[in-house]
């Protein structure tokens, strides 16, 4: 499987979560979308990862190929603390302002 | 046509399809819906690459935690159809033109590149988990331990934020 | 005594640090101090200018120089002083009789409040400065320094009272065509920097540099040169100036526009001799120019009933004659005739003072007359000044005329012809202006006839030292016909005009011709000195309006109006042109249109910030996007 393939994938999801980022309104959905961004990203480090296996560095040393994978890894951690501090955010916003329009949140006006 | 090209053109439909709706569709626990079929498809792509960890931990926490977590405000607020507020059309429009040029212009610069090397798929022991284990506790250890840090601050961010005074 | 030339530098120091104490100190010095602090530091100049002369005359001319102005590659502009005998001579005119002049306006000013008698005390310091500069410098560029320092301060004191219009119009009047010839000046130095890459006068004037310029050269750089000297010495057409000078007090006229500054174009001309003397062309043009001078000046005069305003044409008319010297190459002529004018002027301009002074103020010849038993003193200083300036022996005029006119006739007798024309005018309308004023009936008002008195001393001392030197100042320059080693001005002058001498061819006139032309001309003076006595001397006023000739004259040939109509006006216009749609329109409208597009540039810059999220996020894809196309295609 050529690498171009995976590459246009990954970026076709990423597009379509920048694309989701610009046409939504709701704070949540926007989030969301962000995480998608976040899997496109994932998703073209696993295929490099796999790419480089059948590289020759990685004959002589076996765990180089891994690295990206590890990588992956520590972005589902940063993703799941981001997701859980982000939404708490937006649940003190709900409470102030009974609404999760960004639109409606243009306090840094001025 | 081998199988394994017809499974990716299936999962990559499915992806990008799935990403779409969760666009287009009006009420957000939809598009939260949507978001876990886009990451099932991933995970068959991961599958695919014999990122075997990698497949089961996408499942586990993003589709699992993540996006319950999501369900679980989006429940909380009552958010349906027709609260959903919704940006004007030219706003719109604006955003699909440039996220369509951005992806474009990225195209056209990756399509010029010249990889000879394709990518192991099926086989391989990277994905394996005792060769990640093995790498994330011989050289990754320090970030190990400080992502641990890093979700104790999380947590308690979370409840700090979240308190009702 | 030979290190008066090291403390040489004094000489324009003392006089610049007059100007420095009455300038600052002008609210808090009294008359007396202000009056004091200016008359002494000219008189210690004075001192100073005696030694250097004692010392120049003992053979010892030198350049003193204090430090380089200019020292880049092939250009080295140095500020340096020569004294040599022309520079001394002029260096002694200049302190000796503006000294004299000092010690008459303490008195003539007497009415002024304190700080502009300080401030009078102050600019008059300050010209004494600039025109020794001008008069020591060894260089054409020190000269241009005084040059422009005396242009200015003549600005400054003509236009000393300046809240009447009138006067301040004079002054720029006077300072704008000055500056039209100092274009003239400039150009010239530029020429010569370009030709020869030095303006130092020892340098210039050798052999060596010399051969370096081409006729065309020199001819284009004397006459540029001579723009400059018609400006600032008042000749055609750059005259009209001065007449109209006279809105400026009484010594300043004296000491400015009779003795000293225009004197400057005599001076620099007389400095730059050899360059002259091998432009046959320019010194054909000067002599021309300075004849048709004297001869429009002296038809003016004829008819002014202003007594400042017949010196003033007196003054322009005498220079047309130093001119008229430099001409046909007599300089020494030209600047014995300097020398002598100074004096002569100077004491008409300051019995001309006395005399408004005793009337209250009054100018018009018209209102006065019978002077002469009211004010005894001015009126036998004034006499001799007449006769000076008549040209009738033994007064220094004579002498000085006479040299110029001989010169004049050996070049071409139809010169000397006009020229004696002009000093027979002059002798009528000098004495046409003594008789009105000192002879007769006194015809003035009632009040003006019991304010008549005798002026003070301070005013009556100089008069009395000018008029001694009116009488006397010619006998340095007899001729050798009458006695033998006569002319030792020539002989002191010698080393100055030496390179010049040498190239021309002189003509001889017999002793026999020379006595001819003296006769004729004393002759003509008398005659017109003894009509005009008896004419004048019982002048009744008439009340006709001037019509045919006397029109033109006394509207000074109409000269203003044509200037007015042919450059004034039209300047004016091309200025309302420029103002109103160069400016309006399309300066102001390119600086306000460039406001309001960064205004409304703004405004719409202002939805940036509009504290939407979206919009933020919106601008940051296109950011990359943009980015990444220049990134990845340009």
């Amino acid at each position: 499987m050529d690498i171009k393939a995976y590459l246009v994938l990954s970026l076709t999801l990423f597009t379509i979560g920048i694309i989701g980022v610009l046409v939504r309104r709701n704070a949540i959905i926007i989030f969301m979308c962000v995480e998608l961004m976040l899997n496109a990203v994932n998703l073209l480090l696993v295929a490099f990862s796999k790419m480089h296996a059948l590289s020759t560095a990685v004959k002589t040393s076996a765990a180089y190929a891994a690295d990206a994978q590890i990588f992956v890894f520590f972005i589902m951690v940063v993703a799941a603390a981001e997701v859980s501090v982000g939404l708490a955010i937006i649940v003190m916003l709900y409470r102030n302002t009974h609404s999760v329009d960004v639109n409606f949140l243009n306090r840094l006006k001025n | 046509m081998n199988i394994t090209t017809l499974a990716f053109i299936l999962l990559s439909v499915m992806a990008v399809g799935s990403a779409i709706m969760m666009l287009l569709s009006k009420s957000p626990v939809h598009s939260i819906l949507w978001l876990i079929v886009v990451f099932f498809a991933i995970s068959g792509h991961y599958v695919l690459l014999n990122a075997q960890f990698l497949a089961v931990v996408n499942i586990i926490v993003y589709a699992g935690a993540i996006m319950v977590l999501f369900l679980f405000v989006v429940m909380l607020m009552n958010l349906n159809a027709d609260t959903e507020p919704v940006k004007n059309y030219r706003m719109q429009l604006i955003g699909v033109i440039s996220g369509g040029a951005l992806l474009l212009v990225i195209l056209s610069a990756v399509m010029k590149m010249d990889i000879q090397q394709p990518v192991q798929m099926k086989v391989g022991d990277q994905g394996l988990i005792s060769n990640l284990g093995k790498t994330l506790f011989t050289n990754y250890v320090i970030p190990f331990e400080i992502s641990s840090v890093l979700f104790l601050s999380a947590m308690i961010g979370a409840v700090v934020i979240g308190k009702k005074d | 005594m030979n290190n008066v030339l090291q403390i040489a530098w004094l000489l324009p120091i003392l006089p610049l640090l007059g100007f420095i104490i009455n300038g600052l100190g002008r609210n808090i010095l009294s008359k007396a101090i202000s009056g004091l602090v200016g008359c002494l530091v000219v008189f210690a100049s004075f001192l100073l200018s005696v030694f250097i002369f004692i010392e120049v005359k003992n053979g010892n001319s030198q350049v003193v120089h204090y430090f380089d102005f200019l020292n880049v590659d092939l250009l080295k502009i140095a500020f340096a002083f020569k004294f040599d005998p022309l520079s001394s001579l002029f260096l002694l005119i200049i302190t000796g009789v503006g000294f004299l002049i000092h010690v008459y306006s303490t008195s003539y000013m007497h009415g002024e409040p304190d700080k502009d008698f300080a401030k009078y005390f102050a600019y008059l310091n300050l010209f004494i400065f600039s025109m020794l500069l001008l008069v020591m410098g060894a260089n054409y560029v020190v000269m241009f320094i005084g040059w422009e320092g005396v242009g200015l301060c003549s600005y400054l004191l003509i236009g000393y009272w300046f809240r009447i219009n009138d006067y301040t119009n004079a002054a720029n009047k006077a300072f704008i065509m000055n500056r039209i010839g100092d274009l003239g000046f400039l150009i010239a130095v530029f020429w010569l920097i370009a030709k020869t890459g030095t303006v130092e006068f020892d340098q210039v004037f050798s052999a060596a540099t010399i051969a370096k310029l081409s006729a065309t050269d020199i001819t284009g750089i004397t006459l540029l040169l001579f723009v400059g000297a018609t400006g600032k010495s008042a000749q055609i057409p750059l005259y009209t100036w001065l007449p109209d000078a006279m809105a400026g007090p009484t010594p300043v006229s004296a000491l400015i526009h009779a003795a000293t500054m225009v004197t400057a174009g005599i001076y620099m001309i007389a400095r730059s001799n050899i360059l002259y003397t091998m432009a046959p062309v320019t010194q054909g043009v000067v002599a021309m120019v300075g004849l048709a001078t004297a001869v429009l000046a002296a038809t003016i005069a004829l008819k002014q009933n202003d007594i400042k305003k017949v010196l003033a044409y007196s003054t322009v008319s005498q220079l047309g004659y130093m001119f008229l010297a430099l001409g046909v190459g007599a300089y020494t002529g030209a600047v014995f005739h300097v020398m002598t004018h100074a004096f002569f002027k100077a004491l008409l301009f300051l019995g001309a003072g006395s005399v408004i002074h005793a009337m209250g103020g009054e100018q018009d010849m018209r209102n006065m007359g019978g002077l002469k038993k009211y004010m005894r003193t001015t009126h036998l200083t004034f006499l001799l000044g007449c006769l000076a300036i008549a040209g009738i022996p033994p007064f220094s005029g004579f002498f000085s005329k006479d040299e110029i006119l001989a010169a004049a006739y050996v070049h071409n007798p139809v010169l000397w012809v006009i020229g004696v024309i002009t000093a027979v005018m002059t002798a009528f309308y000098m004495f046409r202006l003594y008789g009105m004023t000192f002879l007769g009936k006194f015809r003035g008002s009632h009040e003006q006839e019991h304010h008549l008195h005798e002026s003070p001393a301070a005013i009556t001392f100089p008069l009395i030292i000018l008029a001694i030197l009116a009488v006397v100042g010619g006998w340095i320059g007899v001729p050798k016909i009458f006695v033998h080693g006569g002319h030792r001005l020539e002989a002191f002058l010698e080393p100055v005009f030496r390179e010049s001498n040498a190239i021309t061819t002189k003509h001889e006139i017999t002793h026999a011709t020379e006595y001819m032309l003296m006769g004729v001309s004393v002759a003509g003076a008398l005659i017109a000195l003894i009509y005009a006595w008896r004419r004048y001397g019982k002048y009744q006023q008439i009340e006709t309006s001037p019509k045919g000739i006397t029109k033109i004259l006394e509207n000074k040939w109409y000269v203003d109006e044509i200037y007015n109509s042919t450059i004034v006006q039209p300047l004016r216009s091309l200025s309302g042109f420029f103002n109103n749609i160069i400016e309006r329109k399309g300066i102001d409208g390119l600086v306000n249109g460039t406001g309001k597009l960064v205004n409304y540039g703004s405004r719409q810059l202002r939805w940036l910030q509009s504290g939407q999220v979206g919009a933020y996020v919106l601008l940051m894809v296109l950011g990359i996007l943009i980015l990444f196309i220049i990134q990845l295609f340009l």
